[in-house]
């Protein structure tokens, strides 16, 4: 039992960077970004074949960020340039990396097995072998502490980012463009950004999935929009949003606590398959949370 | 400072909604005049403040601010030389953001945005000087969200921000209309207290006349996206509504018949 909450958490580590990613475009910009579905298995292609090409690891990861921020930029483009609508836009970049994906693995999956991982330097820590004999998995241990590590680091560089005149620029575009022109900024600008960071982070987070469950699969990337969206609204109820520094605290914990109940619902004796299904209900029932208050008030009489 | 020459706009071309919302707008403003400007409805009041913004490109005609000709740049780019408060006390500032954070927008208005930290201490000890002119009890509420204030103080705030960095015009596009009476005499009582401190050139769109007599040292009155009165100096002074009645009767050759600017 252990090792498997531990498991979920170190996944859930994982997911936060994604979580991050999708946070930029669904509540920073306001946007509903459906690459995500695209680029989250874009990366995890990237680093996959970096990786099974001999490169370092860590250079695979963040090749996946990279080309993550041009996969945003595309999607950027087709909003901000060619004026398709954003959640369309998505759609169409989203369908296009399905194709791009295959063409980058060259089939539909690739095995990560016996390669070199960002996880495998950190199995080797001192007190490894004396965890091992406490019946605890060591690669879970060292996947949460590269996790933890990356949490921090990319919370703290969105911390620094969206506190600059361009980031708070980007966050002021997603609440009142209208004003942003008249402060003179190019709005389009903004947008292309956030959207490129955002599928940069959910990219890399690709990345590491791939190289903790050891392999790369071009279907991994379904619902993944449906897990980011739950993971930032679970981490923004239960941890708050009081401050940005919190919020972006509350947005890795948010992921972690899905992989978490996932892996309880799972225990509890659930059947995979009805996973997404979980997950859709869990996140429409989030959604829906202000109009149901709504609803229960004018039920108790009047109360608006 | 201002030279609109000519100026035609014509919406939806084509269609059965064609409007003919500017036909041969000309208008001059001198540094420091403070111009209201009334109209009846789809007189073309705010279409002109939005084709001086770049909202829409004009389809003919220029547009020059401060020596430079704007006809065709961008909304964004214009926004250097313009400070503009909207009708909507939303629409001026970003609701989820802090009223700081608003201003540290607006103090960086026309300048390229950087990786520099977004607000520095400096500033925020000169917000704090800037908001206790305003009376509103908003200098100790700096991290305060703008969505948590009242339509009035965001009004208030979102002409702080416009005049934050002294713009080549002031724009304010009938922005107390939405207001309760006594916070929008408040709020015009700012304004013009800002415009004559900082001697800024504005173009002020209100549907009160009262308010257009009262305010500023010009006065324009336009009808079907042209200029039929310009009443400046002297006789602007002495100015009544009943006088402004008779004048445009006597321009427009009808009464005019709109009861809210009467009422006003």
């Amino acid at each position: 039992m252990l090792n498997i909450i531990l498991g979920a958490i170190a996944l859930g580590s994982l997911w936060a960077v994604m979580t991050m990613g999708v946070y930029i475009t669904f509540r920073l910009l306001d946007i509903a970004d459906l690459s995500v579905e695209g680029t989250l298995v874009t990366g995890a292609a990237v680093g996959a074949v970096c990786i099974t090409g001999g490169m370092n690891p860590w250079v695979g990861t963040l090749l996946a960020l990279l080309v993550g921020l041009i996969c945003g930029a595309v999607t950027g483009l087709l909003h901000t340039k060619l004026k398709i609508p954003a959640l369309l836009a998505g759609i169409l970049t989203m369908i296009a990396l399905y194709s791009v994906n295959l063409r980058i693995m060259g089939r539909a999956n690739i095995a990560l097995l016996n390669t070199p991982s960002v996880f495998t330097p950190l199995e080797k820590l001192p007190f490894m072998p004396w965890l091992a004999e406490q019946g605890i998995m060591t690669k879970n241990v060292a996947i949460l502490i590269c996790g933890v590590l990356i949490c921090l680091v990319v919370s703290a560089v969105l911390y620094w980012f969206f506190g600059t005149e361009l980031g708070s620029a980007i966050r002021a575009t997603g609440n009142n463009p209208q004003m942003v022109r008249a402060q003179g900024v190019n709005t389009d600008t903004m947008i292309l950004l956030g959207l490129m960071l955002s599928n940069g982070l959910v990219a890399m987070s690709g990345a590491l999935i791939a190289q903790n469950q050891s392999y790369s699969d071009v279907q991994m990337g379904t619902g993944a929009i449906v897990i980011g969206l739950a993971s930032v609204i679970i981490g923004e109820v239960l941890f708050g949003t009081k401050s940005f520094k919190r919020t972006l605290l509350s947005l890795s914990l948010g992921a972690i606590t899905y992989r978490v109940i996932i892996a309880l619902v799972l225990k509890a004796g659930m059947p995979a398959n009805d996973l997404k299904l979980f997950t859709a209900i869990t996140v429409a029932i989030c959604l829906a949370l202000p109009q149901i208050k709504a609803w229960w008030n004018k039920l108790k009489g009047g109360r608006k | 400072m201002l030279q609109l020459n000519d100026v035609y706009k014509t919406f939806n071309i084509g269609t059965i909604n064609e409007k003919h919302a500017l036909c041969g707008l000309n208008l001059h403003l001198n540094p420091g005049d403070f111009t209201t400007v009334i109209g009846g409805n789809g007189a073309g009041k705010s279409t002109m403040l939005n084709a001086i913004s770049g909202v829409w490109p004009i389809d003919s005609g220029s547009i020059i601010i401060n020596g430079t000709d704007v006809t065709a740049l961008p909304e964004y780019k214009r926004a250097g030389y313009l400070g503009r408060v909207f009708q909507d006390p939303m629409l001026g500032t970003a609701a989820q953001m802090e009223i700081q954070e608003n201003l540290a927008l607006a103090l960086r208005r026309g300048k390229k945005r950087t990786l520099r930290w977004g607000i520095s201490n400096e500033e925020r000890e000169k917000y704090h000087e800037l908001l206790k002119t305003l009376d509103l009890g908003l200098e100790d509420r700096l991290t305060t969200k703008v969505g948590l204030l009242s339509g009035g103080q965001r009004q208030a705030l979102t002409l702080l921000m416009a005049t934050l960095t002294k713009p080549d015009l002031l724009l304010l596009d009938e922005h107390t209309a939405a207001l309760d009476p006594k916070t929008a005499a408040k709020v015009l009582e700012i304004s013009d207290r800002i415009i004559a401190e900082e001697k800024l050139t504005a173009l002020m769109v209100t549907h009160n006349m009262r308010d257009a007599i009262a305010h500023g040292n010009r006065l324009i009155m336009l009808k079907d996206g042209r200029i039929i009165l310009d009443i400046a100096g002297e006789e602007k002074k002495h100015l009544t509504v009943e006088d402004l009645l008779a004048k445009f009767a006597s321009v427009a050759g009808e009464d005019l018949d709109n009861d809210r600017m009467l009422l006003g």
